[in-house]
């Protein structure tokens, strides 16, 4: 355990030793970000529009007191989702889809001596091909989180409206109520730490991926699996920290 | 010329090179022969800088590649050109992108032209002029190892490396293979070294022979001398191949030379 997070920080340092010009850092950082953030949009959006319905929804089946006004419906889906959901369940869902793309085209790259080929032209290969995705998830997750914030109020509001628990003006009314801009400041900080840990931890993973077809299924497998733990460990230590 | 010198090599105590003496001479096709598991890979490995000996040196042309200074030993590796077992080539490229990849990454000061032709020339070399377009998805094991043969030789390498450049090929794409390096080797005085356990290609190509045994040189040679080697483990890994004891046969009843003589191969 101690031996792997310490070829982990190796793997970090080797990344940033004897880089390539920026014109190619920054043209494969593109080209990764089009494949991590564009490909994405479709299932974060689902995702977290569906995610703000289902919030409102069980909010308001709770809350019945008929003291409490059903402003607080909407404030309670504003705050829930930016807060937690928006971030934290985006971040697992690209965990899912981006750690397991990282691992298994990584490993297969390495099981195929791509990587290898790459370090005979003398190429450092983990500067070349993980660098660039480290940067585009740190550049893509904050913009994903974004999006999925502003889908799963909307979300919250056609799913309020529609089933009639909630008036638009209400709910316009409970989402206006009490913001606090540092919310989204944590939430966005909260973003690119899950960005980093999913890229870096996927990468690690693909990168030392030793065999063949098998060992990058296990390899995609864990980079899921431990980007996961890594998620909900560093969501509690942020809301400790910086709450 | 590359010298390699007294290269061991061992994982987790068991030794897979026990100290390799031996010269790769420019301007030849230099075979390293040996079964399966005899550490070939792991020295060719050595050789380019994947790994790490445990021992030993390894000199190109003069200048030392083990433990020296990091951008002398880049001055090297941009010499370098590698064919792989299965070829490595980026699967997200083109045939063309592929062969471009390495004058992109080493030469920046080449312009966009000046690469085109240079890959256009290399592509032609190879036979594959009309393939650029085509992803390595799409192209068969002889013509991706063909790509890797451009893309090895586009930065004008002064070495060049192949591990079983034959290897899951039918006999006659091999034949094409084999004497496509050959060629290269010799047109531009390149030193080659080439992995195989293939006879065929002994015959073919051998200009320099170097016959490993369970991580140990056993004997040196070209493919004149080969086959009056007096190694017992060199014979009896040359009398496998049934081709060479069916040929050792008809020559011995004095026939070798008739069944040449009908060689479609040869006659084309
Ligand atoms: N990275 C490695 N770690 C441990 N053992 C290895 C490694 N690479 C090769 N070996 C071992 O070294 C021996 C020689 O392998 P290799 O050089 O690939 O043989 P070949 O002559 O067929 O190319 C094999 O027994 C193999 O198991
Ligand atoms: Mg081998």
């Amino acid at each position: 355990m101690v031996k792997t997070f310490g070829s982990f920080l190796l793997f970090l340092q080797s990344m940033l030793s004897r880089g390539e010009r920026f014109k190619t850092l920054w043209n494969r950082t593109i080209d990764e970000a089009i494949l991590i953030g564009v490909d994405s949009v479709f299932i974060v959006s689902l995702v977290s529009a569906f995610i703000g319905a289902v919030t409102c929804v069980q909010i308001s089946y709770n809350l019945v007191n008929p003291l409490i006004p059903k402003a607080t419906i909407g404030y309670m889906v504003r705050e829930m989702t930016i807060l937690e959901l928006a971030p934290t369940i985006t971040s697992i869902v690209l965990a899912g889809k981006v750690g397991s793309s990282i691992a298994g085209g990584l490993g297969t790259m390495r099981i195929t001596e791509q990587i290898d080929a790459l370090e005979v032209m003398g190429i450092n290969s983990s500067s070349y091909l993980v660098l660039p995705r480290i940067l585009a998830s740190l550049l893509m997750f904050p913009l994903l989180v974004i999006l999925a914030m502003g889908l799963s109020i909307m979300g919250g509001y056609i799913a309020g409206t529609l089933s009639g628990s909630i008036s638009a003006q209400e709910y316009i009314e409970g989402i206006r109520e009490d913001f606090i801009p540092y919310n989204i400041l944590f939430a966005l900080i909260k973003s690119l730490v899950f960005a980093f840990l999913i890229s870096a931890i996927s990468s690690f993973k693909g990168f030392n991926t030793r065999g063949g077809a098998l060992e990058v299924g296990a390899a995609s497998t864990g980079a899921v699996t431990n980007s996961i733990i890594a998620i909900l460990i560093a969501d509690f230590v942020l809301a400790a920290v910086l709450l | 010329m590359i010298e390699i010198h007294n290269i061991q090599k061992s994982f987790d105590g068991n030794a897979v090179l026990k100290g390799i003496t031996c010269t790769f001479e420019t301007g030849k096709c230099n075979l390293l022969l040996g079964g399966s598991g005899t550490g070939k890979s792991v020295l060719l490995q050595c050789i380019v800088g994947l790994m790490k000996p445990d021992l030993g040196s390894i000199t190109f042309d003069g200048t030392v590649f083990t433990n020296n200074k990091v951008n002398i030993r880049q001055e090297i590796r941009r010499k370098i050109g590698m064919l792989f077992q299965g070829s490595a080539l980026f699967d997200s490229m083109t045939v063309y992108e592929n062969t471009e990849f390495p004058l992109k990454m080493l030469t920046p000061e080449m312009t966009k032209e000046e690469r085109r032709d240079r890959v256009e020339f290399c592509l032609k070399r190879v036979g594959l002029e009309n393939a650029g377009n085509k992803m390595p998805s799409e192209i068969s094991g002889g013509m991706k190892k063909r790509v890797g043969i451009a893309r090895a030789i586009a930065p004008n390498c002064t070495y060049l490396f192949c591990d079983e450049p034959n290897s899951g090929l039918d006999p006659l794409t091999s034949l094409k293979i084999d004497e496509l390096i050959h060629e290269i080797t010799h047109e531009y005085n390149i030193t080659t070294a080439i992995i195989t356990h293939d006879m065929n290609s002994v015959v073919e190509i051998g200009d320099h022979i170097i016959f490993l045994h369970k991580g140990m040189k056993l004997w040196d040679g070209d493919k004149e001398t080969i086959l009056n080697a007096e190694v017992p483990e060199l014979k009896e890994f040359i009398f496998s191949s049934s081709l060479v004891r069916a040929a050792k046969r008809v020559d011995d009843e004095g026939g070798l030379q008739d069944v040449l003589d009908d060689d479609p191969v040869r006659a084309k």
